[in-house]
């Protein structure tokens, strides 16, 4: 990350490569493992059949739904941690990040009791006619519940680089803090939102334990694409196999998007410092 | 502090990337290193059963070491074709139980079982309901009712081929609200009441206790599911497997089955 030449000291001992290439094939290996199983001939029909396109695409609207919805909550999240002053700012930011470590069946579990029918919230909203059990909003929930942090540390991170100064000469200036929220602190911080998103929707689309606990499995509902390559996999392993080159090829898309994203973008020279 | 912020910002990320990539992989347990050479039964063995056996396996187990002092069984747990796949892969195993026959016979196939497996047990579905039974469910027709909340096993895995043949033969088509890959799945909505009917093993019913209840229906006899036990060709001490085998297929571990809900082949 740190390639712009001239200042600095960049000099990297010679043994700490050897084991740097240990580390990558560490996780290149098991990758190509995989792609020397795929059953190239059949690997067409086998991404295209029916029950494979449907997960797909259930897959890709529940994380774009998550995605927004990590935006929606996690902008705010995020200026309260790294910008507000109040007691129990880090108790919440422990609380917000506990699904990063958090096993996502824990999750699933946590979702249940509170969303479910006989959970905290569910007896009162099956009540008022709303059912999210089973129902592709109960994936969305299971995804923005392990999504957010990503989002939250991303944007957090990002706000704390840019520092408040500018903020403050447009306060001077007379701006409301509204005003300035909209016009200077979100501009400033396009690129870690940009890539918090990216990383929220990654992990919203490889969402499996809290899909599985909280929403079940059934075609074109909530079965995802996980979920289908955990289930093809009792039967077809090759398509499992195939399927789960697709989320590898989706993921490797996202994870370059968001690393190129904060330098491509050209705002302040200062953020991918 | 900015850089190492950043720095735990990428770790993270790039660590549950790899995590979720990786999805779950089950874990493997003992060390079957240990075979003593010296003839009797003697050393230690690992032991593949089907997830269902889980309470039956590991009392059996226990009482066998008991009763042969210097053994040690190994045990490990998971869906029968996860197990198969973990045998073929190389897996140290040198007994497989599996809950249906058909991934005993992919073992077989595979050129992997030492002789002819032995049936020892079966198991039938029934419906599972929560205790409080809110869709006053009575028999299979039952859950076709609209409303009625119903989990059944994806007919991909062994539960879900038997809830199929039933179906066939009550001739009736069910609409779950979702079709889960593990029966221990279709448990966990019924006891948290998500849903208000699943249709699982007997076994099951009996193991999750007072947390749900069990309905039988005449037409579980379409789909009696037929659990085979077998030694592993590659297994280091086949004389102890053997003997795991033959209590297991012998009284005292038939009354271990039996209590448990089995019926015997």
């Amino acid at each position: 990350m740190l390639k712009r030449g001239g200042s600095g000291y960049t000099a990297v001992p010679p043994w700490i490569y050897a084991i740097a290439a240990v580390g990558a094939l560490f996780v290149l290996l098991p990758l190509l493992g995989m792609m020397a199983k795929v059953n190239w001939p059949q690997f067409i029909p086998l991404v295209t059949s029916q029950a494979s396109l449907t997960a797909l695409g259930l897959s890709l609207r529940t994380a774009a739904a998550s995605t927004v919805l990590c935006i929606v909550l996690g902008i705010p999240l995020a200026l309260v941690l790294a910008r507000g002053n109040f007691p129990g700012q880090r108790l919440l930011r422990a609380f917000v990040l506990l699904p990063l470590v958090l096993p996502p069946v824990v999750g699933g579990i946590a979702l249940l009791y509170t969303f479910g029918r006989q959970g905290l919230l569910g007896r009162t909203l099956e009540m008022a006619g709303i059912q999210i059990a089973f129902s592709t909003v109960a994936v969305v929930l299971a995804q923005t519940f392990v999504a957010l942090p990503f989002m939250v540390v991303s944007l957090e991170g990002a706000l704390r680089t840019a520092g408040g100064k500018y903020e403050g000469v447009a306060a001077t200036l007379g701006a409301r803090p509204t005003t300035v929220l909209r016009r200077v602190t979100l501009p400033l911080v396009l690129p870690g939102l940009a890539s918090g998103a990216v990383l929220s929707f990654a992990r919203s689309l490889g969402e499996f334990g809290a899909t599985l606990t909280f929403a079940g499995s059934l075609q074109g509902v909530t079965r995802t694409l996980p979920l289908e390559i955990y289930l093809q996999r009792e039967t077809d392993a090759d398509a499992a196999v195939a399927l789960s080159l697709v989320l590898v090829a989706v993921a490797a898309v996202v994870v370059a998007l968001s690393y190129r994203s904060p330098r491509t973008t050209g705002t302040p020279a200062k953020a991918s410092a | 502090m900015k850089s190492l912020l950043k720095a735990t910002t990428t770790l993270i990320a790039t660590g549950a990337l790899a995590l979720s990539l990786a999805g779950c992989s089950p874990e493997t347990t003992g060390n079957a290193a240990d075979t003593s050479a010296a003839s009797g039964v003697s050393g230690s063995i690992t032991v593949f059963a089907a997830a269902s056996l889980k309470t039956t396996f590991t009392q059996m187990a226990a009482e066998f070491e008991a009763s042969n002092p210097g053994t040690t069984v190994n045990l490990s747990f998971a869906g029968s074709s996860d197990l198969l796949t973990q045998i073929t892969s190389g897996a140290p195993a040198d007994v497989f139980a599996s809950a249906d026959t058909k991934n005993m016979d992919k073992l077989g196939e595979a050129d992997l079982v030492e002789g002819t497996p032995t049936d020892f047990a079966t198991n039938v579905l029934q419906i599972a309901v929560p205790p409080s039974n809110p869709a006053s469910i009575t028999s299979l027709e039952d859950l076709t009712h609209p409303g009625a909340k119903v989990v059944i096993c994806a007919p991909q895995v062994p539960c879900g081929s038997a809830t199929k043949k039933v179906e066939e033969a009550a001739q009736i088509t069910l609409s779950p609200v979702s079709e889960e890959s593990s029966v221990t799945d279709v448990l966990g909505k019924v006891t948290s009441g998500e849903a208000d009917a699943g249709l699982v093993y007997v076994t099951d019913v009996k193991t999750a206790g007072d947390k749900v209840k069990g309905i039988e229906f005449p037409e579980s006899d379409a789909a009696v599911n037929i659990y085979p036990i077998g030694t592993v060709k590659t297994s280091k001490n086949k004389e102890l497997a053997d003997a795991f085998i033959a209590a297991v297929t012998g009284p005292q571990g038939q009354a271990v089955l039996t209590d448990a809900g089995f019926g015997t082949p």
